[in-house]
Order: C-alpha cells, then structure tokens, then sequence
C-alpha cells in the first residue's frame, strides 16, 4: 500500500482558506446586526478576546506537561510490556489495556473524583492540589498507555533478524536495546507520538466540565458575563475551533510530512 | 433479574461499605439499564453516520471536479484539527438555536433533540477519519483490477459498487475497526450535552448515593466489555469476508 495521501499535497491552503471563509461569513453576519443599542455580537468577542486567549494559554501548559509525564510513564511502560519476566510484562498489558480501552472523559472523572484535592507532604504541611493539574494527570494517563503501546509496536516491527545478530555478535538483551533496535524505533515512534500530543490538545478542554478556566471553560464564562445572548454562540464557538485548529494543523502536516519521509525512508 | 442479586449486593453494601447502589435499588438499577441503553443506541447511530460520510466523503474524493475534492479536504482538515467537545457544543448550541421549533400540539421542541444533536456532531467527526481509511483503501486497489472489470463493460458507478468498494472494504478493514473502537469511546462526550448515555445516568447516580468509585469501576467494566465486543464482533466480520489469496 502507498502511503499516498491526497491531504498532504493540499497541505495548507484548503483549510486555511476554509477557515478564514467561516471567519469572513461570521464577521458578514455580525456587521448586520450592530444596529441596535448593544454592542455587536463581534465587539463583545474582540473585548473578551484576551480572557480566551489566556485560557487557552493554560490549554497548551496542560497538554505540554500532560505530555511529558505520559512519554516518561508510557516509555517505562512501554519497557515493561516488552520485558521477558512475565511477572512485569502482565501488569504492564493490564494497565495498558485498561487506558487504552477507556474514554478520556470517564478517566477524567476517575481521576477528578478519586484524587484527594489535598495532599499531606511528608512534613506535614497540606497542599492544595489544583483542578488544572489533577486534569493534567487525567489526561496523561490515557496517552501514557498509547505512548507504551507505541513503543511495543515499534520495537516489534524491527526484523528479528537484528536481534539474532546481535546476539551472535555477543551484545546483551540490553546492549542490544540501547545501541541497535531503539535508535530505529525513534524514528518510527516519532509521527505517532506527534499525533497523540495533537489529540491529546485537541480533548484539553474536557478539563472545562471539571471547572477548569481553560479556553472553553472562559469561552462560556465570557458568553454569561456579556449576557448570555444566542447570537453569541456561533462566533465564540467557531473562535475557539480556530485558535485550536491554528495551533494543531501545522503539528498535523509536520507530523504527515514525517510519515512520508520515514516510508520512503526506510 | 434484579430480584436475585439484589440481596448480594445489600449484604455487600452492609459488610464492606461498597455500595453498588443500582444493584439493589431499583431506581438506580433503572437508570443504569436506560443509560446502557442510551449509549449502544448512541454509538451504533454514531457509527452508522460516520460510515455512510466515509464512503461518500471517499467517493467524493475520486471525482474529477477540482471544487469538490477540495471541500472534502477542506471538511477532513477542520473536523480533524479542532478539539472535538467544542464541535459537540458548536453544533448543539451554536446550530441547535437556529433550527427550526416543531409544534407538539401547545408546547414547541426543537426539530433535533440532543441525542440527533450528539449523533451528528461525533458522527461527522468520526466521518472525517473515514473519510481517508477508506480512501486509502480504495488507492490500495489495483489499477489492473478495475481495468479488467473496465474491459468486461462495467460503467464506473459499478465498477465502484462491484470491484472496487467490495476490495477496498476489506483492505481498510483493520483501520476501521480502530476508528469505529475510538469512536465508541467518544461517544461518552455526548456527557456534555445532556445525552442521558451511560456517563451520565451513572453520574447522577453517583451523585445521589455518593459512591464514585463504585460508580467508576461500573463504568470502565461497560466500557471494556463493549469495547472488547465491538473488537470480536469486527474479527468477525474480518474473517467473514476475508478473500482467498487476497491481501495480507
């Protein structure tokens, strides 16, 4: 199968033009009914413009570190699910399976819920665990288990045949992993890992039903404090969609443009 | 049914504190039941959607028109690249208040509810991934194949319904599965809208009763088991159709 995709060669100037469009048919449709009395439904979103934005800011704090932390666990996760004791492998599969099976909004709840919203240090002090960071964590888990899964996937697809040489030329299981099949897996793993952040952004603002003032959770704050009007609901939605699509489609034709290259790569 | 395990689950609710309230309680244990309810109806119309998108969107695709093609890109790149619950809020309250009201006879209801609301927002997010499963599906053909076909005089709409979907259906099957799975999963978004799914009868249960985690480990339970039928019932179906000699 050629990875042949007709997107690709559009790359940017279809959407962007979409895009863009939508914005000029909602400016269109604003301008008409700035008539009366109260500010137009444009000029309430221009005012509340900076609230989103700073909402959104926290979006991207949270999935860069939901991210990290869940390249960290997935990775040692991923170690485990591939180990030879069966012992670590099992529970590695289990816990896998079980965030890879579940929806986001479910281990979102779950985490919500059951992490206390205090924590005692050591010491004795008490912490205040904010919302945004046990959201974080949420988040983390489901592509904690993809990442681990990627990896598995990865070091599965390199020919057994290097294993075998290797072991002929008298590496260790671990030699062998640190100098001959991870340096290959990076390459593979590295469009499915860029796709997942882009996901994993993309359901950031989940967060917004916990009470998170994330960008959704500020969009519908601003809607109530400008007067909850219907006419408001289109444009600060379709605000939102943009300054989200802004920031992930260049991720997603970076991501793209890898994959081809690694295809025909290798 | 409720009957036989309901003293089960009252002793274990007496001895250890866990309280699976909707296995005693048959309030609960109604609402459990029309939440499980809910949401096969709710996936399997989520499915149904996105599949029928898929194939248009990837038939669309082949046309000869520059306009159209470009529209489907256009529709893959935005419903991919923007956070999916607010697709869901754009459409139930953006659109929802611009539909037309229907006249029940005294009182007026909006023409789609939030049910048809979440089964066409996720549907059409989900269609935007079919779109170039099956696409890439139908690129997988062979160009020799439909040329023979071509050369038997099948028009191009049959070759399309006659060779080439039939093949291209079983190449992008595994890709399928793993989209139809992930779809199954964001169906639980519909929370957001009201959709009285599982999510959210169980969270007023749980917000009634005060057992989260008990709450919480029935609801990943649902979740595994329809997720591990939906994988056996597409191995199925996989292995129903497979061809002879044909792909991997």
């Amino acid at each position: 199968m050629t990875p042949n995709w007709t997107v690709s060669r559009l790359t940017w100037r279809a959407p962007v033009l979409a895009a863009g469009l939508c914005v000029l048919a909602t400016l269109a449709a604003m301008a008409q009914d700035g008539s009366t009395g109260r500010p137009s439904a444009l000029a309430t979103l221009i005012t509340w413009v900076p609230f989103i934005l700073k909402g959104f800011g926290l979006n991207l704090v949270m999935s860069v570190l939901a991210m990290a932390l869940a390249t960290v666990s997935g990775v040692i996760l991923g170690f485990m699910q591939i180990s030879p004791v069966t012992l670590i492998r099992l529970p590695a599969k289990l816990v896998t399976n079980l965030f890879r099976n579940s929806p986001w909004l479910v281990i979102l709840f779950a985490i919500m819920f059951l992490v206390p919203f205090q924590i005692t240090l050591p010491g004795g002090d008490k912490v205040m665990v904010p919302d945004w960071l046990k959201a974080t964590f949420g988040f983390s888990l489901p592509v904690m288990a993809n990442v681990s899964e990627i990896l598995r996937g990865a070091v599965a697809s390199i020919p057994s045949g290097q294993w075998e040489s290797a072991e002929s030329l008298a590496f260790t299981r671990g030699q062998t992993l640190r100098h001959i099949i991870l340096p290959q897996c990076i390459r593979r793993m590295l469009p499915p890992w860029m796709n997942w952040y882009a996901l994993l952004t993309l359901m950031t603002p989940m967060a917004a039903i916990l009470g998170v003032n994330e960008a959704l959770g500020n969009t519908q704050a601003a809607m109530e404090a400008a007067g909850s009007r219907p006419e408001f609901l289109i444009p600060f939605y379709l605000f939102l969609m943009t300054i989200f699509f802004v920031v992930i489609y260049p991720i997603s034709i970076c991501t793209r443009r890898l994959e081809k290259r690694f295809a025909t790569g290798s | 049914m409720l009957d036989l395990i309901a003293p089960f689950f009252e002793r274990l609710y007496d001895t250890t504190g866990l309280n699976f309230s909707p296995f005693y309680n048959s309030y609960d244990w109604g609402r459990l039941v029309e939440g499980m309810w809910v949401s096969v109806k709710l996936i399997t119309a989520i499915i149904a959607v996105s599949l029928v998108i898929g194939v248009i969107g990837a038939g669309a695709q082949t046309s000869r028109l520059r306009i159209i093609r470009w529209m489907v890109s256009a529709y893959i790149e935005i419903f991919r690249n923007t956070p999916p619950i607010v697709q869901l809020l754009f459409f139930y309250f953006g659109l929802g208040a611009i539909t037309p009201q229907v006249d029940m006879g005294g009182w007026y209801e909006p023409a789609i509810g939030s049910f048809g609301w979440a089964v066409i927002a996720i549907g059409i997010f989900g269609g935007s991934y079919n779109v170039e499963i099956f696409r890439s599906g139908i690129e997988a053909v062979p160009a020799s194949t439909k040329e023979a076909a071509e050369s038997l005089g099948f028009s191009g709409f049959k070759i399309f319904v006659y060779v080439t979907f039939p093949l291209a259906l079983r190449i992008c099957l595994p890709a399928l599965t793993n989209n139809i799975v992930s779809l199954a999963k964001t169906s639980s978004l519909a929370y957001v809208i009201a959709v009285p799914e599982i999510t959210y009868s169980l969270s007023g249960i749980w917000s009634d009763s005060v057992n989260v985690p008990e709450m919480m480990l029935l609801l990943f339970g649902y979740y595994i088991v329809l997720i591990a039928i939906i994988a056996r019932i597409m191995t199925m179906i996989e292995r129903k159709i497979a061809l002879p000699g044909y792909g991997q």
